[in-house]
C-alpha cells in the first residue's frame, strides 16, 4: 500500500482494515504538508486524494458535503487516464471510514476559490 | 497573594494538564513535534510579523525543515490567531481546528509568539532587520475598500469587515453597536464574507448562542428586526464569489426562504454544461434555490419561514439615501446594469437606469485591503500589496512576505496555507543558496526584547495567552459557548498577568 505525493514520491504504508486514509497519515505521521488541515471534519480540501477506480468504485456513496469540499480542491479529476501505464484516477475525500485498497495518488492542494 | 489565588493556580494547572491530555491525537495529527534541541548560536534567526494564518503556516514550515532555524512571531494583539479568531463565522467552529496546528508551532522549541507589540509602532521594520536575519511580513489586510459613494458615513452603514470583526470580538469593533431595528437590510458583495453577514443576521438566535458570538452580539441580533436581506452585486449569477458550501448553508437555513426574481436568471440554465464543475454545481444550486418550483414539504416550510433572503444582480452602488433627519441610511441607490462579453471577460456596464431599495442598514462587504506598516517597506497603492517575487520583497534583502499582504486580500485557509509554505521554501532556498547570509551572530528577540522594555512596552507570550484562553473558555462554559471572548485589550493584558505578583497589565 503507498501514497505519492505531490513530488511523485512514493510513501509506503500497512493498513488495517476501517481505517480511514486520514488516520493511516496521522497514526503512522507521515509528513505530507499541510495536510488534514481541519482535522477530519469536511471543512477544508487538504486531506484529498485520487484514487485508482478500483479503489473509487469501493467507496460509499458521496455526500453533498463532500462534493462541496471537492469543488475547492487542486487537481480535481473525473475520469482520467494520465499517462499510458498509470491507473486512471477519480477523486474522493479521505476521510471516508471505509478502507482502501489498490494504489492510490495524493496530491496536495493549491488554489481555493476567491473569497 | 493568598490561598485562594493558589487554588486558582492549581485549578488552571490542572486544565492545563487535561488539555494536553486530549490533545494526544491532535499532536499526532500535525506532527509538529517539540524536539528538545536547545538552538546553536549560529542559527538562523526568522522574524515573522502577524500573528495569523500565514505567520503561522510560514513559521511551521521554516521550523520543520530545517534544525537551525530560530523562528519568532510578533503579533500586534495580545491574542494569536489573526483572522481564525475574528474573522471566520462563530458558527464554523470546525473550520478553528487550524488553531490546534498553530498551538502546535507556537509551542514548538525554536519557535516563540510575542502579542501585544504594534510594529511599526513599537518596533521598526528596520530594527527588526537589525535584529534578524531575515523578517517576513505577514501581517494581512486591515483595511477595507469602500464604496466611495455618498452616504457611506451615515449610520448605519458598515463594512463587512467591521460587522464581522462586532461579532468575532475583535476589540476595536466592539464599540460598533449597529442598528438592527430596520426591516431590510442590504449587502454589497456576493462573495463568503457576504454570505457570513447574512446568515449570521438571518440565524435563529437558538443556533447562535451555543456559538463563540460575542455575547453583545447575541443581545443584539436576539432583539433584531432584520426580516429581509439582499445580497446586491455589480454582474450577474454566473459571477458570484462565494462557493457552494455557504450557499447551501443560505438555503438549509431554518426559518428562512429564498426570495428572487426568475428574471435575473435568464438563460443561466442553458450554459450549465458548457461550466468546469465546481461553477457548474454553484449555479445549479442556485437556480434551485432561485427558481425551482418548491415540493409540498418545501414549500409549506417556506410559507412558514419569517425570515428572507436573495441575491440581486447587475446593481452597483451610487448613493447611499439619508433619513428625514439625514443622520441614518434609509434606502441605497443603485446603477442597473448589464453584462458585455463573456467567459473571464465578461463586464458589467451601466445602462442608466437607476433603482431606489428601501433599508436601515447597508453593509459593503467589497474586500478587504491591506495598509502600509512601516515607511521602510516598499508598497504597492494601487494593489495595496507588498510588491515581491515568490515572497522576495523587491528591492529589499532580507524581507520577505507571505498571505494577504503578497496576493491580495482573498482563498481560504489553505490558500494561506500553501502561500506560505511557498514563502517559506523562497527564504530556504535562499539560506541554501547563500544569498540569504547567517552567517552572522544576530541577536533576535533579546535585541528585541531590550528595545520594548526601554519604551514601555509589555509582549505577550504563548503561555501567557493560554491564561487568556483558558478564562475566555471558563466564561463561556458557564453560558454553554466554548468561549466568552474578551474585547478589551487592556482586559487581556490584565488577565496575562494574573499569576505574577510582579507584573503590571
Amino acid at each position: 500500500r503507498y501514497f505519492i505525493n505531490r513530488d511523485r514520491q512514493k510513501i509506503t504504508t500497512s493498513c488495517a482494515k476501517g481505517n480511514s486514509f486520514l488516520d493511516r497519515v496521522v497514526d503512522q505521521n507521515i509528513y505530507i504538508d499541510g495536510f488534514g488541515a481541519c482535522e477530519g471534519t469536511l471543512a477544508c480540501s487538504t486531506c484529498h486524494v485520487i484514487l485508482d477506480q478500483k479503489g473509487y468504485d469501493q467507496l460509499g456513496p458521496i455526500i453533498d458535503e463532500e462534493n462541496d469540499m471537492l469543488d475547492l480542491a487542486f487537481g480535481l479529476t473525473h475520469v482520467s487516464s494520465e499517462l499510458p501505464g498509470l491507473p486512471i484516477q477519480r477523486s474522493g475525500v479521505s476521510n471516508s471510514p471505509f478502507a482502501r485498497r489498490g494504489e492510490r495518488h495524493r496530491r496536495s492542494d493549491d488554489a481555493g476559490p476567491t473569497l | 497573594m493568598s490561598t485562594h489565588k493558589a487554588a486558582l493556580c492549581k485549578v488552571q494547572i490542572l486544565k492545563l494538564f487535561l488539555t494536553s491530555a486530549r490533545c494526544g491525537r491532535i499532536t499526532r495529527f500535525h506532527g509538529v513535534c517539540g524536539l528538545s534541541t536547545s538552538t546553536p548560536a549560529s542559527s538562523a534567526k526568522v522574524c515573522i510579523v502577524g500573528g495569523g494564518p500565514a505567520g503561522f503556516y510560514t513559521a511551521q514550515h521554516l521550523v520543520k525543515t530545517r534544525t537551525d532555524v530560530q523562528v519568532d512571531i510578533y503579533e500586534r494583539l495580545p491574542v494569536p490567531f489573526g483572522l481564525v479568531r475574528f474573522g471566520v463565522a462563530p458558527d464554523h467552529p470546525e473550520v478553528k481546528n487550524v488553531i490546534n496546528t498553530f498551538t502546535q508551532t507556537a509551542q514548538h522549541a525554536r519557535c516563540s509568539f510575542h502579542g501585544n507589540v504594534r510594529v511599526g509602532k513599537d518596533v521598526t521594520v528596520e530594527e527588526l532587520q537589525e535584529a534578524y536575519h531575515a523578517v517576513v511580513l505577514s501581517y494581512g489586510a486591515e483595511g477595507n475598500r469602500t464604496m466611495g459613494v455618498p452616504g457611506e458615513d451615515l449610520a448605519g452603514v458598515y463594512s463587512a469587515k467591521d460587522f464581522v470583526g462586532w461579532y468575532n470580538g475583535l476589540p476595536r469593533n466592539s464599540e460598533l453597536r449597529p442598528d438592527l431595528s430596520c426591516e431590510t437590510a442590504v449587502i454589497l458583495g456576493q462573495g463568503n464574507v457576504a454570505l457570513d453577514v447574512a446568515r449570521i443576521l438571518l440565524s435563529p438566535v437558538d443556533i447562535l448562542k451555543k456559538t463563540d458570538i460575542t455575547q453583545h452580539a447575541l443581545d443584539a441580533l436576539a432583539e433584531s428586526s432584520v426580516r429581509r436581506v439582499l445580497i446586491v452585486g455589480r454582474r450577474g449569477p454566473l459571477q458570484v464569489a462565494c462557493t457552494i458550501k455557504e450557499l447551501r448553508e443560505m438555503v438549509n437555513l431554518p426559518g428562512t426562504r429564498p426570495e428572487m426574481e426568475a428574471s435575473e436568471f435568464e438563460g443561466i440554465a442553458e450554459t450549465l454544461k458548457s461550466l468546469a464543475r465546481p461553477r457548474k454545481r454553484l449555479t445549479e444550486l442556485l437556480l434551485k434555490a432561485a427558481i425551482e418550483t418548491p415540493g409540498e414539504e418545501e414549500l409549506e416550510r417556506r410559507n412558514r419561514a419569517e425570515r428572507a433572503w436573495g441575491f440581486r444582480f447587475l446593481r452597483k452602488p451610487l448613493e447611499v439615501l439619508p433619513s428625514t433627519d439625514l443622520i441614518r441610511a434609509a434606502g441605497i441607490r443603485l446603477a442597473v446594469n448589464r453584462l458585455e462579453g463573456d467567459g473571464e471577460g465578461v463586464r458589467a456596464v451601466a445602462t442608466g437606469e437607476v433603482e431606489d431599495v428601501e433599508c436601515g442598514l447597508v453593509i459593503s462587504s467589497i474586500g478587504y485591503k491591506s495598509l502600509l506598516i512601516d515607511p521602510a517597506v516598499p508598497f504597492d497603492t494601487r494593489k495595496a500589496i507588498i510588491p515581491n517575487t515568490m515572497g522576495r520583497v523587491q528591492q529589499t534583502a532580507g524581507l520577505y512576505c507571505s498571505g494577504w499582504v503578497k496576493r491580495g486580500p482573498t482563498g481560504v485557509i489553505a490558500t494561506t496555507m500553501n502561500d506560505s509554505f511557498d514563502t517559506a521554501r523562497t527564504l530556504l532556498q535562499d539560506i541554501g543558496k547563500g544569498t540569504l547570509d547567517v552567517s552572522t551572530v544576530k541577536p533576535g528577540s533579546q535585541g528585541v526584547s531590550a528595545l520594548l522594555e526601554k519604551r514601555g512596552v509589555k509582549p505577550v507570550s504563548f503561555s501567557d495567552w493560554e491564561k487568556i484562553d483558558s478564562e475566555e473558555t471558563r466564561r463561556g462554559e458557564i453560558k454553554g459557548k466554548p468561549r466568552e471572548k474578551m474585547l478589551d485589550v487592556g482586559e487581556m493584558l490584565q488577565q496575562s498577568c494574573d499569576f505574577l505578583p510582579s507584573c503590571k497589565a
